[in-house]
C-alpha cells in the first residue's frame, strides 16, 4: 500500500524512471542485435573463428556488471560516466546470448531444406535472407529475449555509473534503509523483464513452422504485435530521452553564465552537498549539469578526466584513499598535503573547508551500549569475541580502515566481518545480524535507529574534513563560479550536517528540497 | 546450328572421379556414361554405391576430382553454377520443401528467382499443382507442414518444374512414401515425363521403379556402372547382381 502511495505522489519521476529503463534496455539490445546478429552469421560461414568469438563473448559475460562497469569508466570515447558507459556494458552482456541463438538456429536449420535451396540456385545471401534468417528467426529471437530479461536486470545496476534507470530507486532505497524505495525500483524491473519475456515469448512461437498453422493470419497478427511494442518503446524510448536530455540543447545557457558539471559519490551526504553545490551554482546563473550518485572512485576518475568539473570530497580520503598516503591523526597536515598534491597532480583545487568532519564512527546498538556501559572504542574490544562485525568495502578495504583498526585496537572476532553494502550495515546493526559497524559521524540514521557511536579513544582513524574538488579549468569559467565556492566556506557543522542527512535519510524527503530549503535560510540569516 | 545442338548430349560423364579430400576409397571411380536428350536414365544401386554422389555431380553440388561432367556440351567447371542449378529441376527424398512458405511460394521459388512476372507465375503454379495432381484451389495456400508425405513430393516435383528445366534429377523421390502412396505416384510420375519429355536422371534402390520409368537402367557398385541396359536388356541380364535384384521382386510376387 504504501508502494502505491509512492507510486501515485512520485508518478512523474517514476515514469521517467521506468522509461529511462526502457530506453537503456532498448538501445543496447538494439545495438547488440545489430552488432551480434551479423557476427552470429559471420560465423557459420567460417567455423573456425566460432570457438574463440563464442568463449570471448562467454567471458565477457561472466564478468561481474560491477566490475565491468568499473573497467569502462577510464576508457576514452566508451567510457565515462552516464548512460553511454552503461550501454556499452549492457551490449557486451547482450551479444553472447544473441551471438550464440544466432549461430545454434542457422546451423539448425534442416539439411534437406538448405540443400533444396542450394540446388535450386539461389545465391548465398538469397538463402540467407530467405531460407536461413526465417527458420532460425526462433531461436535468434529465444536469444534476444534472453538477452532482454538479463539487460532489464543488469540495467538497474548502471545506477552507479550515473545512467539512472529504476535503479536509482534500489540504491536510494539501500542507502536511505527505505523498503519501500527499494520495491518502486524492483517491482517495476522485475514486471518490465516478465512483460518482455511474455512478448518476446508470443514474438517467437510465430515462427515456428514446425507445427501445422494458419500461417497468413498469424503472419498478420505477429507483425501487428511487432509494431505495437516497437511503437510503445519508441515513445518511452524518447520520452525517457527527453527526460534525460540526451536531445540537449533545450535549455541552451545564458551568454554570460559559464557551464559546470557537478558530480556526488554515491551516498546521502554526497549528494545533498552536491545538491547545495549545484544550487548555489544555479542561483548565480551557472549553468549546471548533474552526475550524481556515482559509485567507488568513479568521481575521482570522471574528475580527472574533465568528465565532472566539481564533486565533494573528504580530506582523509583524498589524503589515503586517492593519494595512497598511510593515515595521520593531523587535521591540518592532512588537508594542507592534499591540497598540494592536487594540484600538482590532477590540476585540481581543494575548496576551504565547509564545516563538517564526516569520520569513520564505530557503531553499536544504543541497547548495548546502555547496557554494557560502552562509551569508547576500547570499552568494546574485551566484547568482540562474541560479536559479529559487518563493513562496507571501502571499510575493509582502505588502509585507514578495517586491517589498521584491527591493529590499533587489538580486536579479535571470532568470525571474520561481514563485507557488505555500507548502507546495509546500518540495517543490519538495527536488526541484530551484526553487532558493531563501521558508519560516518554524520549520518542522519544514527540518531533515527537508535545507534551509539564510540569514541576513537586511540585516535586511530584520520580527520575527514568535508571540501569541494575543483578543476583549475571550470574555475576560470566564470568569476561567479568562485563566488559561489568561496560561500560555502565554513558553513556547515557536524550537526547540521547530521540533520540534513537525516531530513533525507528519515524524513524520506529529497535532497533537493532539503538543499534548497538549507540555503534560502542562509540567506535569510 | 539447332540440329548440331540436338546432337549434342544432356549430360555427359567423362573418366569422372571423385574423393572426398583426405580419404583415400574413391566414392566414384572413372564413370563414363552419356545421358541423351530427352531418355530417362535410372541410377539403380545399393546405399553408399555411388548414385546420389553420381547425381550431385551433375547439378554442380560437387565437382568432379578428375574428368569432367557436361551439361550440354558444357563442363560444369565452366558453368555458374547458379545458372546451371535454376535450369535444372532436382528432387530429393524428403522433398526439402521451405516449411514457411506456402505451396505456391514455393513453387514459384525459381521463376521469382528468374525475375519472371506475377500473373505468369500464378499460372505457371496453377498448370503445375494440376499437372502432379494436386487442387489449385485447395492447396496454393497452405503450409507445407499441413500436407502429407506423398503431396509434400507431389509438390517437390511440382517446384522442380517450375522453371521448366530441360533436365530433371531424382533422388530417390518417393523413397520414403508407404508402398500404396509410391506405387501410385510412380506410375503417374512415368506417365508425367513420357509427356514432358524431359531428360531426367533418376536415383533408386528399387528395381521395380528401375524398371517402370527408365528407358535405360545403370547398376552402379562400388562408384562404377557394372551394367547399362534398357529395361528389357535387364530383365535378360546375366550379370549376378541383375538377376540379385530381379530375384527380390519375383520374390514378392509369389
Amino acid at each position: 500500500m504504501r508502494l502505491w502511495h509512492f507510486f501515485i505522489e512520485n508518478r512523474s519521476e517514476v515514469f521517467a524512471l521506468i522509461a529511462e529503463h526502457l530506453w537503456l534496455v532498448f538501445l543496447s539490445t538494439s545495438i547488440a542485435v545489430a552488432i551480434g546478429l551479423p557476427i552470429g552469421i559471420l560465423l557459420t560461414r567460417y567455423a573456425r573463428f566460432r570457438g574463440p568469438v563464442l568463449g570471448i563473448a562467454n567471458i565477457m559475460q561472466t564478468v561481474p556488471s560491477l566490475a565491468l562497469f568499473g573497467f569502462l569508466i577510464p576508457l576514452p570515447f566508451i567510457g565515462g560516466i552516464g548512460a553511454r558507459t552503461a550501454i556499452v556494458a549492457l551490449v557486451l552482456y547482450a551479444l553472447l546470448p544473441i551471438i550464440r541463438n544466432t549461430v545454434t538456429g542457422i546451423l539448425g536449420v534442416d539439411a534437406n531444406v538448405r540443400e533444396a535451396a542450394v540446388a535450386m540456385g539461389m545465391t548465398d545471401i538469397q538463402i540467407l535472407w530467405q531460407v536461413e534468417l526465417p527458420l532460425a528467426m526462433a531461436v535468434i529471437l529465444t536469444g534476444i529475449r534472453v538477452a532482454v530479461v538479463i539487460n532489464v536486470g543488469v540495467a538497474t545496476i548502471a545506477a552507479v555509473v550515473g545512467a539512472g534507470g529504476l535503479g536509482t530507486y534500489i540504491f536510494r532505497g539501500l542507502r536511505q534503509y527505505d523498503n519501500t524505495l527499494i520495491l518502486a525500483g524492483a517491482v517495476p524491473a522485475a514486471l518490465m523483464a516478465l512483460a518482455a519475456d511474455f512478448l518476446l515469448g508470443r514474438l517467437e512461437r510465430r515462427f515456428d513452422f514446425g507445427a501445422r498453422q494458419k500461417r497468413d493470419r498469424k503472419r498478420a497478427r505477429t507483425w501487428r504485435i511487432v509494431w505495437i511494442t516497437a511503437v510503445l518503446l519508441m515513445v518511452f524510448g524518447t520520452f525517457a530521452a527527453w527526460q534525460a536530455k540526451l536531445f540537449s540543447g533545450k535549455e541552451s545557457p545564458p551568454n554570460t553564465a559559464a557551464r559546470i558539471v557537478v558530480g556526488s559519490k554515491d551516498f546521502t551526504e554526497s549528494v545533498i552537498l552536491a545538491e547545495i553545490l549545484a544550487q548555489a551554482l544555479e542561483s548565480r546563473g551557472v549553468v549546471v549539469e548533474k552526475q550524481f550518485e556515482l559509485g567507488g572512485n568513479l568521481c575521482h576518475d570522471a574528475l580527472v578526466g574533465g568528465r565532472i568539473d566539481f564533486y565533494p570530497e573528504y580530506t582523509g580520503t583524498a589524503y589515503t584513499a586517492i593519494l595512497k598516503h598511510s593515515p595521520i591523526t593531523d587535521t591540518r597536515e592532512v588537508y594542507e598535503v592534499v591540497r598540494k598534491e592536487y594540484a600538482e597532480k590532477f590540476n585540481v583545487e581543494v575548496s576551504s573547508p565547509l564545516g563538517f568532519s564526516n569520520d569513520f564512527a564505530i557503531l553499536v546498538r544504543g541497547a548495548d551500549a546502555r547496557r554494557l556501559n560502552l562509551k569508547t572504542i576500547s570499552d568494546a574490544v574485551p566484547h568482540a569475541r562474541d560479536w559479529r562485525a559487518g563493513f562496507g568495502q571501502d571499510f575493509i578495504s582502505r588502509a585507514d580502515g578495517y586491517p589498521g583498526f584491527k591493529q590499533a585496537y587489538g580486536f579479535e572476532f571470532s568470525t571474520k566481518p561481514r563485507e557488505m553494502d555500507l548502507a546495509l550495515t546500518y540495517r543490519a546493526l538495527a536488526t541484530n545480524n551484526v553487532d558493531i559497524i563501521a558508519g560516518n559521524s554524520t549520518d542522519g540514521l544514527i540518531a533515527a535507529l537508535d545507534l551509539v557511536q564510540l569514541s576513537d579513544d586511540r585516535h586511530y582513524f584520520p580527520p575527514y574534513q568535508a571540501v569541494i574538488l575543483m578543476r583549475k579549468d571550470a574555475l576560470g569559467r566564470s568569476p561567479l563560479v568562485r563566488e559561489a565556492m568561496d560561500s560555502l566556506s565554513n558553513s556547515i557543522s557536524t550537526e547540521e550536517m547530521r540533520r540534513l542527512n537525516h531530513e533525507v535519510d528519515g524524513k524520506k524527503r529529497t535532497p533537493k528540497d532539503v538543499a534548497r530549503e538549507w540555503l534560502q535560510g542562509r540567506v535569510a540569516k | 546450328m539447332n540440329s548440331q545442338q540436338t546432337q549434342v548430349p544432356a549430360v555427359e560423364f567423362r573418366n569422372v572421379s571423385f574423393s572426398v579430400p583426405g580419404t583415400s576409397a574413391p566414392i566414384i571411380s572413372n564413370l563414363n556414361v552419356t545421358v541423351e536428350r530427352g531418355e530417362t536414365l535410372v541410377l539403380l544401386g545399393e546405399s553408399g554405391c555411388g548414385k546420389t554422389t553420381t547425381l550431385r555431380l551433375v547439378n554442380r553440388l560437387l565437382l568432379p576430382t578428375s574428368g569432367d561432367v557436361l551439361v550440354e556440351g558444357v563442363s560444369t567447371r565452366t558453368w555458374d553454377p547458379i545458372q546451371l542449378r535454376r535450369r535444372t529441376g532436382y528432387v530429393i527424398q524428403e522433398a526439402g520443401l521451405f516449411p514457411h512458405f506456402t505451396v505456391e511460394r514455393n513453387i514459384s521459388l525459381v521463376p521469382e528467382l528468374e525475375g519472371w512476372d506475377k500473373t505468369r507465375i500464378r499460372e505457371r503454379v496453377r498448370e503445375l499443382l494440376d499437372l502432379v495432381g494436386l487442387d489449385a484451389k485447395q492447396f496454393a495456400t497452405r503450409a507445407p507442414g499441413e500436407l502429407s508425405g506423398g503431396q509434400r513430393q507431389r509438390v517437390g516435383v511440382a517446384r522442380a518444374l517450375a522453371g521448366e528445366p530441360s533436365l530433371l534429377l531424382l533422388d530417390e523421390p518417393f523413397g520414403a512414401l508407404d508402398p500404396l502412396t509410391r506405387a501410385g505416384l510412380q506410375k503417374e510420375f512415368a506417365a508425367l515425363i513420357r509427356r514432358l519429355k524431359k531428360t531426367v536422371i533418376f536415383v533408386t534402390h528399387d528395381v521395380r521403379e528401375a524398371l517402370m520409368l527408365g528407358t535405360r537402367i545403370g547398376l552402379m557398385r562400388l562408384g562404377q556402372l557394372a551394367l547399362l541396359e534398357t529395361p528389357d536388356g535387364f530383365l535378360s541380364s546375366s550379370d549376378e547382381s541383375a538377376r540379385a535384384y530381379l530375384e527380390t521382386i519375383q520374390l514378392s510376387h509369389v
